[in-house]
């Protein structure tokens, strides 16, 4: 067809050409192109991949955010020896730099992947995927993906997870969720750690951390816990149970009370 | 730090969109955002001087418009302006509300040059 004079163009497709169309061209060369789509729609059609394969393993995926140093990594230490007879874990271990984290978790003889992000501040839904291709799911009741310590930039990206828990330790301040409320309105759970630190500290208010986490409207449920006393672990089992249950699991699935051991390393 | 990241997937989608129309070069991007989708308009503008360098967005110009932070109040059903660190409704001051506005991340529209002739063929 001729493209040189535009007599190409007929009733039925000159629509297409007007402005504002998908094939609309101005002129003097210009063509103006309607997108409406999210800037982060790649890591998005990733994340929703990820949370595909999740799914139909009848894996609960939890993605734990907090600022570095809040009782990540001590909170997954605690929930293995609660029910990591139970339930098979595996871990995903975001960190700019080492294994540190990692070595913890496959010390409890659990499967842990490590991703090093070098300068990146977050994890992508890429990473998760590439990660994912490590572990076996159909061995998994639980994947736990501990995101780089931060409380701005993992909070923009969906890894595929089914819930975002945000831990908020009683050394930092009561009011992290009105400084960080991208971060607070992402977490479908809050758990307020290091409790144990609370009478010591005196000026960590938890019903001040609850007001301001309102004010995000946020209808997330808050728990306070101690990794290192055991205290409120209880609460926090039963929402990780209750995930697992609402998800449907593989048929014929018969080993989740007695899981088989784990590699140490990948 | 963040937005670098925020920014190559913007001229991804944008390089990509402009090489599947054979456009010489990007003109314009236009992109609403929001306070909260955690993402700050002055370091993505930043980092996409950076990011763009060398490919077909290089010297576009990316206009960022600035969404309000508005939720929509679901006892009084009002619409109101908010902070993004207090999400209450401005009106009856319930904490029950839907943000309407202002977690924008969206790429709205590309000028692209082209070879300025009407073309039904892609």
């Amino acid at each position: 067809m001729c493209n040189t004079c535009g007599c190409n163009v007929t009733h039925g497709n000159a629509h297409l050409l007007a402005p504002g169309a998908k094939l609309y061209r101005t002129d003097d060369g210009h063509e103006s192109v309607s997108v409406l789509r999210h800037l982060l729609h790649e890591n998005d059609r990733t994340a929703a991949h990820n949370r595909a394969h999740f799914d139909r393993h009848g894996v609960l995926a939890v993605n734990l955010m907090s600022s570095p140093g809040a009782g990540k990594t001590a909170l997954l230490e605690a929930t293995i020896d609660a029910i990591g007879r139970e339930l098979s874990i595996a871990v995903i271990e975001g960190d700019l730099e080492t294994e540190n984290d990692a070595e913890r978790i496959r010390r409890r003889g659990v499967h842990a992947i490590q991703i090093t992000t070098g300068s990146a501040c977050h994890l992508d839904a890429h990473m998760v995927h590439d990660a994912l291709h490590q572990l076996d799911l159909s061995q998994f009741d639980i994947v736990f993906i501990e995101n780089v310590g931060n409380l701005v930039c993992p909070a923009g990206f969906d890894l595929g997870q089914h819930h975002n828990v945000v831990l908020l330790s009683a050394t930092e301040g009561d009011d992290k969720p009105a400084k960080y409320p991208v971060m607070f309105r992402a977490a479908d759970l809050v758990l307020l750690s290091k409790c144990d630190l609370l009478p010591v500290l005196g000026d960590f208010r938890p019903e001040q951390a609850r007001l301001h986490l309102q004010e995000l409207a946020s209808t997330a449920p808050v728990f306070e816990v101690s990794a290192r006393s055991g205290a409120g672990l209880g609460a926090w089992v039963d929402w990780l149970l209750a995930g697992t249950a609402g998800l449907e699991h593989r048929p014929g699935r018969t080993d989740a009370a007695a899981p088989e051991p784990q590699n140490p390393a990948p | 730090m963040h937005e670098l990241a925020v920014c190559q997937a913007l001229i991804d989608q944008v390089t990509g969109i402009a090489s599947s129309r054979n456009a010489r070069e990007v003109i314009e991007i236009n992109v609403q955002i929001g306070p909260l989708s955690g993402v700050e308009p002055h370091l993505l503008q930043q980092a996409f001087s950076v990011a763009s360098a060398g490919t077909l967005a290089e010297g576009a110009a990316l206009n960022l418009t600035t969404m309000p932070v508005q939720v929509r109040c679901q006892q009084c059903h009002r619409v109101t302006t908010a902070l993004p660190s207090r999400l209450v409704c401005g009106h009856c001051g319930d904490w029950r509300t839907r943000v309407v506005s202002g977690d924008d991340l969206l790429l709205t529209t590309v000028e692209l040059s082209t070879a300025g002739i009407p073309s039904l063929t892609h």
